[in-house]
């Protein structure tokens, strides 16, 4: 390789317990690249985070973050990564501005330096007029913008985000991925975690889908669409106690049938084609979309289950 | 939308300045957990203000203008463990108040650290090691204490009960009794996962009692035999009897004075030690 990952996981196993969390992964990250974990709840995916994290001790494998093991060097490391944890950590006894004021100071940061960082960062998080605003008072969107602005108090060089998203409405969620976006154009590497795909599809380069501990695929969000799913999806309804019996008469039209519970997905590369070939065989659906396959599909095709359920 | 902090120009740079701060804070984490602690203690300086130039007053005059009487008359002026009831007294009103304030902040600020006010896992993602945490607390913890102490102090001297400048001893021996105390009780604090209303036992079965049975509003060997084992075990009686010696020379042999001091750096010792191995283990997340 070229250029030395940033991170990068051999065998990575972690267990609690009788409960393997992460079991003996591989991956490697590169400089500037914004990597993703996708997966349900519970798929591995904070565990992994908290490992690269270094605050996580591995069970087995090995894992290097800028070159330094995160067994052994936990303090190196995290004094440049950026990290914005899935539960907000934010000190409420603080205002906004306090928080990363103290939270630079953590990184050994110079007064003057940290003082000078929170006026930018406030201001790159849009919350220069909330800087002596109490945490409380801030919405959730704001307080993760905050968060995220905490987390580039050291400048890190890699800045992971544990599902930056969940639990902000959709406004919220365009903003911060704006901010994301202006974070990767400067260059700052960011690996995310989340159950979203469409989060998964607007801000990795590169992703792999996790489900129980493993990872089951990899690549760029289009080239899985590409390599696990067909072009479209034809998706209808025909009521929840019709949809099996249908399925059984359109079985062969397309690539691929999904039958759920309130639907069936007709994967082909023609989804108008599709719905053609299902009205010819006189059966009439009560709702019919045509719609681009996505990582949704991907991820339904791997485990055999929807993502968030 | 002007662009945020510039980033440093090479990567090398980068790693070098990394490091360099993983340095600092190696050397100086516990100061910035320190600066933190007073960072937060602003918000409730006001009521601190008012309660701590207040109760160092209301305890000593009312203490010493009710109680002191009725016991110094039952006296019939022979005086309590060598001395004027109030200066006896007044070692222990500067002291059980400094316990009850360590004790506090150690169990609900501890435990809340890791909860409610997740300072901990926050600083977690930073170069600070949990042991620079602890000390880093209970620095805090010993500057909350600390102004208090010095209005006990001022109380002393403004009523009346004595004008010696021995009064001041009792400001180090109050932070040597909070290390004593806080420490130990952040240990456990720290080893709580849930609060299931047991944060209050430190309270109510440790605090009190000790306040109650450390020869504080009475000499310890008042107490049935039976009883005097909890002075001894209790950092307050340790630190009153010292504060009693340092104040107006009460009677306390040489090798129980080395005692006294023993006990309370033992205290703060062991307690240093299994805090931070409880802080360790619960943030190794």
């Amino acid at each position: 390789m070229l250029v030395p990952a940033v991170i990068s996981a051999r065998g990575l196993v972690k267990r609690y317990g009788d409960f393997t969390a992460v079991d003996g992964i591989d991956f490697d990250i590169e400089q500037g690249e914004s990597f993703g974990f996708l997966g349900p709840n519970g798929a591995g995916k904070s565990t992994t985070m908290r490992m690269i994290s270094a605050v996580s001790t591995r069970t087995g494998g090995s894992l290097d973050v800028l070159g330094l093991d995160t067994n052994d060097h936990g303090p190196e490391i995290r004094a440049q990564l950026g990290v914005v944890p899935q539960a907000d950590t934010l000190d409420t006894e603080l205002r906004a501005r306090e928080n990363l004021v103290v939270y630079g100071r953590y990184f050994g940061l110079p007064r003057a330096v940290v003082q000078q960082r929170a006026d930018e960062l406030l201001e790159f998080a849009q919350l220069t007029e909330k800087a002596t605003a109490r945490v409380d008072d801030l919405s959730g969107g704001m307080k993760r913008r905050l968060t995220i602005a905490r987390g580039l108090m050291n400048e890190p060089r890699v800045l992971l985000l544990d599902e930056p998203t969940t639990g902000l409405d959709p406004q919220a969620r365009h903003i911060l991925w704006d901010r994301l976006f202006r974070l990767k154009e400067r260059g700052t590497t960011l690996v995310l975690t989340t159950h979203f795909m469409d989060e998964a599809e607007q801000l990795c380069d590169r992703l792999v889908v996790v489900d129980h501990g493993r990872i089951v695929a990899e690549g760029s969000p289009a080239a899985l669409i590409r390599e696990h799913s067909s072009r479209e999806v034809l998706e209808v309804r025909f009521g929840s106690s019709r949809n099996e019996g249908a399925a059984a008469s359109i079985a062969g039209i397309g690539d691929r049938l999904e039958v759920l519970p309130d639907r069936i997905l007709v994967y082909a590369h023609d989804g108008d084609a599709a719905l053609q070939a299902i009205r010819a065989k006189d059966l009439e659906p009560i709702t019919s979309l045509v719609r681009r396959s996505s990582l949704e599909d991907v991820f339904l095709r791997l485990t055999g289950r929807t993502l968030i359920e | 939308m002007s662009a945020p902090v510039q980033p440093a120009t090479s990567d090398a740079e980068r790693v070098a300045i990394g490091i360099a701060a993983a340095r600092r804070t190696r050397r100086l984490g516990w100061w910035y957990v320190a600066e933190q602690r007073i960072r937060a203690m602003r918000s409730y300086v006001g009521t601190w203000i008012g309660l701590g130039l207040a109760s160092p007053f209301l305890y000593v005059a009312g203490l010493g203008f009710g109680l002191a009487i009725v016991v110094n008359d039952a006296q019939g002026g022979q005086d309590v463990g060598g001395a004027d009831f109030l200066l006896f007294l007044a070692p222990a009103l500067v002291l059980g108040s400094a316990m009850q304030t360590a004790a506090q902040e150690s169990t609900y600020g501890v435990f809340g650290g890791f909860r409610w006010v997740p300072i901990f896992l926050a600083m977690r993602s930073s170069p600070v090691s949990p042991a620079q945490m602890v000390v880093g607390y209970t620095i805090g913890t010993l500057v909350r204490v600390m102004p208090a102490a010095v209005v006990y102090v001022a109380a002393i001297w403004i009523l009346g009960v004595t004008g010696s400048s021995r009064a001041l001893w009792l400001v180090p021996i109050a932070l040597l009794l909070v290390l004593a105390v806080a420490l130990p009780v952040t240990a456990w604090a720290a080893h709580q996962e849930h609060d299931r209303g047991q944060l209050n036992v430190i309270d109510r079965f440790v605090t009190l009692p000790l306040m109650l049975f450390s020869g504080t509003y009475f000499p310890l060997e008042t107490l049935p035999i039976a009883l005097q084992w909890i002075g001894w075990i209790s950092p307050l009686w340790h630190a009153v009897d010292l504060g009693r010696w340092a104040l107006y020379g009460a009677e306390v042999p040489a090798w129980l004075l080395a005692t006294h001091v023993a006990v309370l750096v033992g205290f703060a010792t062991v307690g240093l030690l299994a805090a931070v191995r409880v802080f360790r283990r619960r943030l190794d997340l």
